[in-house]
């Protein structure tokens, strides 16, 4: 069977690359891609949305659905992870505590347990119990920064390579790094999972939200020129800003899935104790 | 493009991507999976695909490997097979 297998996965394999010798050589002006469709887009870009990068213009203007419909792939992505783990159950009878001016561990049964606001002792994790200061340190120091980039990747998008999928990845990312750095309570004591699930809903609402006033000012769906009628701004510009609009509702979307997904796998569904 | 670096960063993405499906460590294969997705993010800026280049870099080296080895974390470490 295994040999089979091997045959069969050969044998494709050998097609695919027979098949490529077909394919129209790489960056060639001449193939069929560039003769009629790119061209298109290359010189009327600009002067139709006022978006110097071709790439978002095409992504979030052009192809506004298939960008909208991504948006929503990706939010029942974290809802399905989130049916499928979260478990809303007790937390467990044993307790493990920090002293923290000692660093001496101690370990409470029978589901007692010392204040969390008490400012002696700190939970720690039962399974995982790494504890550095140059790590805590560092993270805590780059956490601003990396969430500075994250909007700076998601507002420059129009002029440089970027957009709501990046931005929001990395903002996701900086407050997973929180949860690693510290534990997975202090990133859930920071962003809740109320909050978490509001946001992927609020992102697609944006971008649904944005296509929606189109229609209601009497145009296609998200055909964002007409939203000149109510920005004090050209049609092209109208354009422009509707992109920044819904790059906006694709990060935020992003961000909070990112992190729903994170704290599901990484703690069990329990939202206790994780990586 | 440069065809010795683009010929090296290429045996390199098939070198990653055989590796990561024969080790037995499955935190070793998060690990190889992160390499590939950089290596295919470093292809994607080769041929001027910045944007790809910028998604495969934070999605596929960085966000899914920290899936992975949260999935790995919560699981096993070592495939039956």
């Amino acid at each position: 069977m295994k040999k089979l297998a091997l045959l069969i996965v050969i044998l494709s394999g050998g097609l695919l690359l027979y098949a490529t010798k077909d394919f129209p050589p790489w960056g060639d002006p001449h193939s069929p891609a560039s003769m009629h469709v790119s061209p298109r887009y290359l010189m009327k870009s600009l002067e139709e949305t006022g978006v110097p990068n071709v790439v978002t213009s095409i992504l979030a203007d052009y192809r506004g659905y298939d960008t909208m419909f991504e948006t929503t792939v990706i939010f029942c992505a974290g809802i399905a992870c989130f049916m499928l783990l979260r478990k809303f159950e007790a937390q467990s009878k044993d307790v493990y505590y920090r002293h923290i001016p000692t660093g001496i561990t101690i370990h409470v049964k029978g589901g007692k347990q010392i204040p969390p606001t008490s400012k002696e002792f700190e939970k720690i994790d039962a399974i995982w119990t790494p504890y550095d200061l140059i790590i805590n340190t560092v993270s805590r120091f780059l956490v601003p920064f990396i969430q500075l980039f994250a909007l700076y990747v998601i507002a420059h998008g129009h002029h440089s390579p970027g957009g709501g999928f990046q931005g929001g990845v990395i903002l996701g990312a900086s407050i997973i790094v929180v949860a690693i750095a510290f534990n997975l309570r202090t990133a859930i004591k920071r962003f809740g999972e109320k909050i978490d699930g509001i946001m992927s809903a609020l992102g697609v609402f944006i971008y649904s939200g944005i296509g929606a006033i189109c229609v209601l000012l009497g145009a296609e769906f998200l055909n964002y020129g007409t939203l000149a009628r109510i920005l004090p701004v050209s049609k092209i510009m109208a354009r422009s800003h509707g992109i920044l609009g819904v790059e906006i509702g694709v990060g935020i979307a992003v961000m909070a899935v990112m992190v729903c997904i994170y704290n599901n796998v990484a703690s069990e569904g329990k939202h206790d104790e994780g990586l | 493009m440069i065809w010795q670096l683009d010929l090296a960063i290429l045996t390199l993405v098939i070198v990653c991507a055989i590796a990561a499906i024969t080790v037995k460590d499955l935190l070793a294969t998060a690990i190889l999976f992160g390499a590939y997705s950089f290596m295919m993010c470093l292809l994607w800026s080769i041929m001027a695909a910045v944007d790809v280049a910028f998604t495969e870099a934070s999605v596929g080296a960085g966000v899914s490997t920290i899936f992975f080895v949260a999935a790995v974390f919560r699981t096993t470490r070592r495939t039956k097979d």
